[in-house]
């Protein structure tokens, strides 16, 4: 039982890495329809500009600041210049457009900062957390975050006119456009505050994982798994669907023999598939209804 | 989130239709491709004739996603599964119990469409990004699987297993790899030719059917699962005689070729092909095998980028792919021919 509880534990700690990405995930969805292939390295490369401001001295949470405008402006001109032209675009174009901007994202921060790993300072310390060995000061201090960024996000969707527009010209974009409201804006805000989100993950992530260009991959699989478990429209579903991955994956690999490092993920997905089989829109997303 | 529990979207986005003739080439062009094709080996270099092989074989991957996705409107990014397993067949059948290589392509061309035929049934219940996510899954789990402890005396486990070249047969006068150059035409022409059948026919129109509004065809009397799982069997059948014939030409299969990005690769393909249009399948196949080598040859360090910035330029170009650049050429011709 102790076991079990350990590996809950440690699956929570995990979980927050996906959560706050998936929270990313999510805003992007919101304001685009789909999944951002390049969502993970465009959080790697704010994180590397974090990292390059404190190796010149500026102090760490001047540096947080700096590059979370920096991300939300980068994610506005991405918008403007990269996929503003391609939105009539095809679907399948768009997203090998993500491809490209992934592999463009990915080669250059290669080239900048090259492919050593780096270690990325906490602010939260890295000591043990109320006594549990498991989860550490700085976990703890990341799912304080997220959820502190679940509720901002929730008030802003909710209660602030621009908040309320953005979802308008997600979910009908003619109307919305018929009552005065900008849509291909709302699209470039959404795009400049997912860049945010990802870019606060991947400072909250790096500490974990190491400062490398390719340390998104796999947290970004693991991002896109818990929003489509959680309900891709539902930015609270995707937090509790990065906890339920989180806590699956160890699970699976602590009671499931002969499953290896390697396996944990085919598993996660395997079993996620299966709830998407029973609850197809995820589990707190909303059902769209169509009439025919 | 919103107090709106149900959402209802009263109209259907318009699907941008793709007519049946345009899916394919005129006879004449067709034949002036085949005999480029049939000449092209006898002039170039045995390195030059193995890539060209390897464009054939991926551009019959590429046809099998498009079959998929462009027919069905089903979209996968698990190919490379389909395509490990028809790889390792073939490579086990050869080496471990001496099937002749010619055979092992129907066997492994069965079993993937068993395997996709199968896969569909699940898949059914899943759509758009949800699909993805399952193609996905499959990907990644496969290289995996395959490096499997107890599969290890059959697969090899992460060393793989070597393919032995097989030599011309009757005595024919030509190098190991140019007979494997034009056994892999016949097949992918046969192939082609199938598949352009296939979506002439009954199934073909009712996998378009359900690609472009799947109630109105169920409406019609069209059996949406069974069609569907059978675009999912067929493309992977399509697929495992690709990976069979690219074992069999690069004499080797390891885990680790058939990792996400050959699906992603695939995936590439079909966009820059155009999706729905088989010819622009080759085209594809041409951009996935050449464009990384003219990235690395313009940047080394940058290569990557290199490659992101002119795959972004060709879908800034042209969106729709190589059938764009084909029915603007198609237009000028015959504006020439009206003079």
């Amino acid at each position: 039982m102790e076991l079990f509880l350990n590996q809950i534990l440690a699956g929570i700690s995990t979980g927050a890495i996906y959560a706050c990405m998936a929270l990313a995930v999510v805003m992007i969805y919101q304001a685009i329809d789909h999944l951002n292939f390049a969502q993970g390295e465009m959080a790697m490369f704010s994180t590397f500009i974090s990292w390059q401001l404190m190796q010149w001295g500026v102090p760490y949470w001047a540096a947080f600041v700096i590059t979370i405008a920096f991300s939300f402006v980068a994610g506005i001109a991405i918008e403007r210049v990269m996929f503003r032209p391609l939105a009539k675009a095809p679907i399948l174009t768009q997203v090998a457009g993500f491809i490209a901007l992934y592999s463009i994202i990915n080669s250059s921060a290669g080239l900048i900062w090259d492919f050593t790993i780096k270690q990325y300072p906490t602010p939260f310390g890295s000591a043990p957390f109320l006594g549990s060995q498991l989860i550490s000061t700085h976990q703890a201090g990341m799912i304080g975050v997220t959820l502190l960024m679940l509720l901002g996000l929730y008030f802003f969707f909710q209660y602030t006119r621009v908040g309320l527009a953005m979802r308008a010209a997600a979910s009908l974009p003619e109307s919305a456009r018929l009552v005065g409201i900008n849509t291909s804006w709302m699209v470039a805000l959404g795009w400049g505050m997912a860049a945010a989100i990802g870019a606060v993950a991947g400072i909250l992530i790096a500490p974990v994982v190491f400062l490398e260009p390719n340390m998104m991959l796999g947290v970004l699989i693991y991002g896109f798994a818990a929003a489509v478990l959680g309900g891709l429209t539902s930015p609270l579903g995707a937090v509790v669907g990065g906890f339920l991955v989180g806590i699956f994956e160890n699970l699976a690999g602590t009671y499931i023999p002969g499953i290896g490092n390697e396996l944990k993920l085919p598993i996660a997905l395997a079993l996620i598939i299966s709830v998407l089989v029973v609850k197809p829109a995820g589990l707190f997303g909303r059902a769209i209804v169509k009439r025919v | 989130m919103s107090a709106a529990l149900e959402e209802v979207v009263t109209e259907a986005p318009a699907v941008e239709a793709i007519p049946k003739r345009a899916m394919t080439l005129g006879a004449g062009t067709s034949l002036v491709m085949l005999g480029l094709l049939i000449v092209a080996p006898l002039m170039v270099k045995n390195f030059v004739i193995f890539q060209m092989t390897m464009l054939l074989i991926y551009g019959l991957a590429v046809l099998a996603l498009n079959i998929l996705t462009g027919g069905s409107g089903q979209f996968s990014l698990g190919q490379s599964a389909f395509y490990a397993v028809g790889a390792y067949t073939s490579a086990i059948l050869m080496e471990t119990y001496n099937v002749n290589y010619v055979l092992t392509l129907p066997i492994s061309g069965i079993l993937c469409f068993g395997v996709g035929f199968l896969f569909g049934q699940p898949a059914l219940r899943l759509s758009g990004v949800y699909l993805a996510l399952a193609t996905f899954a499959l990907a990644t789990a496969m290289p995996q699987l395959l490096k499997l402890n107890f599969l290890e005396p059959w697969t090899g486990g992460v060393q793989g297993l070597v393919v032995t070249k097989p030599d011309a047969p009757f005595g024919l006068p030509m190098s190991q790899d140019m007979w494997l150059y034009y056994f892999t035409l016949a097949i992918t022409v046969a192939i082609y030719v199938g598949a352009v059948n296939l979506l002439r026919s009954r199934s073909g129109r009712a996998f378009m059917a359900i690609r472009d509004n799947e109630i109105a065809a169920s409406a019609m009397g069209i059996d949406v699962a069974l069609y569907k799982t059978l675009a999912f069997g067929v493309s992977a059948g399509i697929t495992g005689i690709a990976g069979s014939l690219g074992a069999i030409v690069v004499q080797f299969v390891a885990p680790d070729s058939y990792t996400i990005n050959l699906a992603i690769a695939i995936f590439l393909g079909m966009v820059v092909g155009g999706v729905g249009w088989l010819p622009g399948s080759i085209v594809g196949s041409a951009f996935i095998i050449f464009v990384p080598n003219i990235a690395e040859s313009i940047s080394k360090g940058l290569s990557g980028a290199v490659f992101g910035v002119l795959l972004f330029l060709v879908i800034f170009v042209v969106p729709h792919g190589a059938r764009q650049v084909a029915i603007f050429c198609q237009q000028t011709v015959a504006k020439f021919r009206k003079r």
